[in-house]
């Protein structure tokens, strides 16, 4: 039997934020990792540098953007149905989450070259 | 009697707690038709020994709620024509909840929760005491009245993935039980309740889903009790270190 009591968009919500945070904690050690490079091997973050021009790493960073903010903006939406004395409409709030990350990781595409 | 021009196929899951099988069954179509009539329509017309649970039939007791279709229902006042898919209902008995048999489940795990997580009255006065007149307007009746419809049906508390995951998750019920008394005027143990409710298993577990919330068959909103659980018990301890 299906189970059907995980339909409704706020689990979807709960799911991409538990994904986002997964993925970001995942990305996090790799970012620092790189920015080391900086103080020890110039070249080959010049190297990297050079990579991630490529236009298929930019769309791989457009996801990476739409994860950071779509996990800032649903923990916000967290934060604000725990701490103020008003439950709001959660979807509209969950969708509007989605929204603004989309905005955001879309104005990141828009203007890299 | 109306003459039967259709039926539909009702897979109902069976067993006891050591295992269980599926029995499907041929069920005439009816107009107006619950689940609950689908039930008893077996146990009354092909199997006595199907075990099942109901009392009111009319959503007031909390007592037959069963899953249907994957989804936990209060199943006396779920429609069968809302829910069948492709001609086919399939119900078994509650999630979260050991089995006793068949469609019946034990509910004493749900109830002791309450307990756990001091749901019950913790009476200010004594029946000597001339009786406290509460204004309906009051803030705090106003957030305790939100809650108090709740008819102990266990449909939030098996759509719950955290009960699912932790079973000493109080459940959305016994907190939101726990947030009505807190915000009661008449009730005395304000700071039992607030420790009862963030220790191990409390509110603090909740990860704000809202399966509660979007199962609950008369509209409560047991995730916003929650959510007021944790403000308040974060609060509580600022006031206590300040």
């Amino acid at each position: 039997m299906k189970l059907r009591p995980r339909h409704h968009s706020l689990w979807l919500a709960y799911i991409l934020h538990r994904l986002s945070g997964l993925a970001l904690a995942l990305f996090l050690p790799v970012h620092f990792c790189v920015l080391a490079l900086a103080l020890h091997d110039a070249a080959r973050l010049d190297g990297f540098l050079r990579f991630a021009a490529h236009p298929a790493v930019k769309l791989a960073e457009f996801g990476l953007v739409f994860l950071l903010a779509v996990h800032a903006f649903g923990g916000l939406r967290l934060i604000a149905l725990e701490w103020l004395p008003w439950p709001g409409p959660q979807k509209t709030l969950a969708a509007a989450a989605v929204s603004m990350a989309l905005l955001v990781a879309g104005s990141f595409l828009l203007q890299a070259h | 009697m109306p003459s039967i021009t259709r039926t539909f196929t009702t897979t109902v899951r069976r067993g006891r707690p050591d295992g269980h099988f599926n029995e499907t069954f041929e069920v005439p179509a009816r107009e107006s038709q619950t689940v609950l009539d689908v039930v008893s329509w077996i146990q009354q017309n092909i199997d006595p020994t199907l075990s099942y649970r109901f009392s009111c039939r009319v959503g007031m007791c909390g007592s037959c709620a069963m899953m249907v279709n994957g989804m936990p229902r209060w199943t006396c006042r779920t429609q069968v024509k809302k829910v069948l898919r492709n001609d086919r209902l399939e119900v078994a008995p509650l999630r979260n909840l050991p089995v006793i048999k068949d469609l019946a489940v034990d509910m004493d795990p749900f109830f002791e929760k309450w307990i756990e997580a001091e749901g019950f009255h913790h009476p200010s006065r004594s029946r000597e005491d001339p009786i406290e007149p509460v204004s309906p307007e009051n803030p705090g009746r106003v957030v305790a009245d939100a809650g108090i419809e709740c008819i102990n049906c266990s449909v939030c508390y098996a759509a719950c993935d955290t009960v699912t995951g932790n079973r000493d998750f109080l459940g959305p019920a016994a907190l939101q039980r726990a947030w009505t008394l807190l915000n009661d005027v008449r009730d005395a143990a304000r700071p039992s309740i607030l420790e009862a409710v963030s220790r191990s298993g409390g509110c603090h577990n909740c990860h704000s889903i809202a399966s509660c919330t979007a199962s609950c068959p008369i509209g409560l909103d047991p995730m916003a009790a929650i959510a007021g659980l944790k403000r308040e018990t974060a609060l509580s301890c600022f006031r206590k270190s300040g």
